[in-house]
């Protein structure tokens, strides 16, 4: 192409080219393009994060087949009223993420930090749960490796009075249980305390002006991690804590 | 260039997010309270069946699948089914040894 083509040509004239918003990279034609661009990549990361946790289902899945009784067992340990409380908080959570992502939108800088900051507020309220539950798993003896003991197992529950003491070597499996349990819990809470480290910078940013100017990519793509976060532990709390209730 | 497959982009209001944080809650109010209720094998469907339409909710209006283009629509649903397929792979994999045989 010869040059003297680019200097007349008319979308190339300084008063043209200046007229997108300051946020449009020169390699995307419109900001629709831009905007779907960057949520394919976003989603194109959630996906390698569903086979990554879809590893650990598959795991859970088919140990609960193996170990039958053991995962009965080490399920009736958890508080299904603590599972529930922390499920409702983090649809709260979502929510409020959801509400941070349309004030964005809306150009409402004052709603956007007052979201953002009752979305990391709910996102600590849960981990604070579960930071709970984890302790009384410690004080139970019902941390695989580091402090087990079957005794719960081979003994009757108090809370399940009708369930069968475990043999020892069944009783044994239930760390498997604990296992998958501290490994998927524990991976979904440092997907949070990650979610809740970049929500505080997105606070930070959103004080000086930034994402309520039309830019609402980076709101509109961690709205997509929380919520994926949220949807992992949709199917978390039925898994681990309600399907073995009545086995 | 062709235009991006996209609608102008469209904005998600206060009261679906309502509407939908408020189904979540009861879903999860149902699943809880059905896991109370003796069932058999089908405690394990109606609690996933659950957890499926609660994702399913948070996928189509929390995450805009609801609204977005083709190309969105269509990454998601692939997404899912190839979940699906490893899914089943490894459970047919699984069913089809003769465990505890050997």
């Amino acid at each position: 192409m010869d040059s003297q083509a680019i200097a007349t040509s008319p979308e190339h004239t300084p008063s043209v080219e200046h007229a997108h918003p300051p946020y449009l990279r020169h390699h995307f034609e419109t900001v629709e393009q831009q905007r779907e661009a960057s949520s394919f990549g976003m989603w194109l990361f959630l996906l390698t994060e569903i086979m990554f946790f879809g590893g650990m289902f598959a795991a859970y899945l088919i140990y609960r087949n193996w170990y039958y009784p053991a995962f009965v067992a080490g399920s009736h340990q958890l508080s299904i009223v603590l599972g529930t409380i922390n499920t409702a908080v983090l649809i709260g959570s979502s929510f409020t993420m959801a509400m941070a992502v349309y004030s964005a939108e809306t150009r409402n800088r004052k709603a956007l930090i007052t979201y953002l900051l009752l979305t990391i507020t709910l996102g600590l309220v849960f981990l604070g749960i579960k930071s709970d539950e984890y302790h009384e798993k410690w004080e139970k003896h019902h941390v695989p490796g580091l402090n087990f003991s079957v005794h719960d197992f081979v003994n009757v529950n108090p809370a399940y009075p009708d369930d069968k003491p475990l043999p020892l070597d069944m009783a044994e499996k239930t760390q498997v249980y604990f296992s998958l349990y501290f490994a998927m819990t524990g991976m979904h809470a440092l997907h949070m305390i990650i979610g809740i480290s970049i929500l505080i910078i997105l606070v930070i940013k959103a004080y000086g002006g930034s994402y309520t100017d039309g830019h609402v990519s980076t709101i509109e793509n961690f709205g997509l991690y929380w919520h994926f976060v949220d949807i992992v532990w949709i199917f978390l709390f039925p898994l681990l804590y309600l399907i073995s209730r009545h086995q | 260039m062709s235009e991006p497959t996209a609608n102008p982009h469209h904005v998600v209001g206060p009261k679906v997010y309502l509407a939908i944080g408020g189904t979540l809650l009861l879903l999860t109010g149902a699943t809880t309270a059905i896991s109370f209720v003796e069932l058999g094998v089908f405690n394990a469907v109606v609690a996933l069946a659950i957890a499926v339409i609660k994702a399913m909710l948070v996928v189509l209006f929390f995450m805009h699948i609801r609204y977005s283009s083709k190309l969105l629509k269509l990454t998601v649903a692939a997404g899912f089914f190839t979940f699906l397929v490893l899914i089943s792979m490894v459970m047919t994999d699984y069913i089809s040894r003769a465990w505890g045989l050997w």
